[in-house]
């Protein structure tokens, strides 16, 4: 008696869990068409400057569209290089990017190890002067700063946007300290029994232990340097110095009012886009986390 | 008191380098942020156009901006209009989404990370991606409308249509970011809360209202602060897509600044302008804190 009403039971709560199941099924195959919709969109605009980059002059134009081009037509990219001097905006934006990054990172850890370990007069004064410049915006600073500039004979050259971020920013030392803030005392306190002074602790101990978060630091200050506009608008000139964003700029004017402008300009955009998507694809999680921590914590 | 002596030597000797190390950093904060913060509050009361000295002018060109300046007005308003039609739509349809990705469904990464991928891409060349796509005559966008029978405007082209459209674009190119934001926010919230409220019979509609919402306040505000401030601030797209066309119709404060500090060397009246801006970033972020008190909520303990 009492195993058949148990088995009754167990029926009646299994047909229960599958009807569940199934309304849970068709609500989850409505949450992925959605996001499928979504990521098309998303991805969609991004093919189609692929596709248009690969397509000859006249087939831009012919309608339906093409989203495979055929044949595949290189040229435009052939053609991008004979009219601007997309070699050089490519290795101006790496040389930039890199050094800048480079910069920040140094000075702003070794600043963070200083607010997150060290006890000095005046440090948490500094650190609320130091968080309060991050709501100034740029457009207050940038008309001194092309004035300093100026005086210092760096208009049209690199140090222009290079040299600033030797000085660090507040925005990354504040990241790297709550990072560093989180590495045990007893690290610390281990080294210094075996002699080892606050240089060597944070070099030994808190560069390789926070690398997590200077990753972080570092891609974001690439992605800055290599995506900004302004910065190299006011103080770049000459063609061969300019920045990939920049010179893309230029690009439009050059490519004429022919059959093979759009083409040509998508290749220019590509050529901008892809070195992002690679830092992206490698550095994806450091986005991931760089965000969630500057969110929730901040 | 050897010891003591000794101790107030290595206290010394660690203050010195705590201050070495802090160097760079404090005169970057002094040259790069100070100087440059006091020195154009004083050109914004002068005219100068970087050749000849300086003029002092009293606050003429804060009122001039008010009364006499025929793009100023413009400005503002388009950068307003930019914020808003940014920040409200864009808000909402991230948290759509985040809500949506929170689920333990299959390829949620996967999701995220497509998502997240016109964020990373230079603005300057997805302004001139979607320039193309925006093309009134050959452009993809009007070919779909005109498969749906719908004839498509300008665009860019539109004094009516241009804004919208770079509002579209700009929305398409931040969505991932907040989303990114919100996923985060949402993977805090304790799962027993929605356990609890599951027991109690809350449907998905009642739990998303009474407990994803509240809960997820305080990152909503931060998002809202964030998007409003780069809002403002918006500057690459309009350059790139329209230069502020046509007639006026996108023209922002950043971009208006840019042309009157580099094109017009009117230092004084670009200066005012930044204040302007800076005044406005400042209330806004003093507004938003003090309302948080009255919607934010925070989880006890936190």
């Amino acid at each position: 008696m009492a195993t058949v009403a148990q088995q009754s039971a167990s029926a009646r709560s299994v047909a229960q869990a599958s009807r569940t199941i199934n309304r849970q099924s068709v609500g989850n195959i409505l949450i992925h068409l959605i996001l499928i919709l979504c990521a098309v969109v998303m991805l969609f605009p991004l093919l189609w400057l692929v596709s248009t980059s690969l397509k000859s002059p006249g087939k831009q134009f012919v309608f339906p569209p093409q989203l495979f081009p055929n044949p595949v037509y290189w040229q435009n990219y052939t053609e991008l290089f004979k009219i601007a001097p997309m070699g050089h905006y490519l290795w101006n934006s790496f040389e930039i990017a890199i050094l800048s990054t480079l910069g920040v990172c140094l000075s702003s850890a070794i600043a963070a190890f200083a607010f997150a370990r060290m006890r000095f007069r005046g440090r948490e004064v500094l650190f609320v002067v130091l968080l309060g410049t991050m709501m100034i915006p740029f457009q207050v600073t940038v008309i001194p700063t092309f004035v300093i500039m100026r005086w210092l004979g760096w208009i049209d050259t690199h140090a222009s946007l290079i040299v600033p971020n030797f000085f660090g920013s507040a925005f990354s030392v504040f990241l790297l300290r709550q990072f560093y803030r989180t590495i045990p005392q007893d690290l610390v306190d281990a080294a210094t029994i075996d002699g080892a002074g606050y240089l060597r602790i944070f070099w030994e101990i808190f560069i390789p232990l926070g690398m997590p978060a200077l990753a972080t630091v570092a891609v974001f200050n690439f992605l800055g340097s290599w995506n900004d506009l302004f910065g190299p608008l006011i103080f770049l000139n000459t063609q061969a110095k300019m920045t990939v964003t920049l010179g893309l700029t230029y690009l439009q004017g050059r490519a004429g009012t022919g059959g093979g402008r759009w083409g040509i300009i998508m290749a220019g955009s590509l050529l901008g886009i892809i070195p992002m998507l690679l830092l992206y694809a490698f550095g994806q999680r450091y986005f991931v986390q760089g965000l969630a921590r500057a969110g929730l914590k901040g | 008191m050897a010891a003591t002596s000794s101790l107030s030597k290595m206290r010394r000797q660690e203050e010195r380098l705590a201050w070495l190390f802090v160097t760079p950093i404090v005169l970057g904060i002094l040259i790069f942020q100070l100087y440059p913060t006091i020195f154009s509050l004083y050109v914004s009361f002068t005219e100068w156009n970087l050749l000849t000295p300086m003029r002092w002018v009293g606050w003429r060109n804060f009122v001039d901006l008010f009364t006499n300046d025929r793009n100023f007005g413009p400005a503002m308003y388009n950068s307003f209009v930019f914020t808003v039609g940014t920040v409200l739509p864009g808000t909402a349809l991230a948290l759509i989404f985040a809500v949506l990705l929170n689920r333990h469904i299959r390829g949620r990464g996967l999701y995220r990370a497509i998502y997240f991928i016109p964020v990373v891409a230079p603005t300057v060349a997805v302004a001139i991606l979607w320039s193309w796509i925006y093309e009134p005559q050959y452009g993809i966008l009007n070919w779909m409308l005109g498969l749906v029978g719908v004839k498509g405007p300008k665009w860019l082209g539109s004094s009516d249509w241009a804004m919208f459209s770079i509002i579209i674009m700009s929305i398409w190119q931040g969505l991932g970011y907040n989303i990114v934001i919100f996923l985060a926010g949402l993977q805090s919230i304790s799962p027993d809360l929605y356990e609890a409220a599951s027991i109690d019979g809350a449907n998905g509609m009642r739990q998303f209202w009474h407990i994803t919402v509240p809960l997820l306040s305080p990152v909503t505000f931060f998002v809202v602060v964030l998007s409003v401030i780069g809002g403002f601030q918006v500057f690459a797209a309009p350059f790139v897509m329209t230069a502020g066309g046509p007639a006026n119709a996108t023209i922002t404060v950043v971009m208006q600044l840019y042309k009157e500090a580099f094109q017009f060397q009117r230092m004084g009246v670009a200066s005012a302008m930044a204040y302007i801006l800076f005044i406005i970033i400042v209330a806004l972020t003093a507004v938003n804190l003090s309302l948080q008190k009255y919607w934010v909520f925070y989880e006890e303990g936190e």
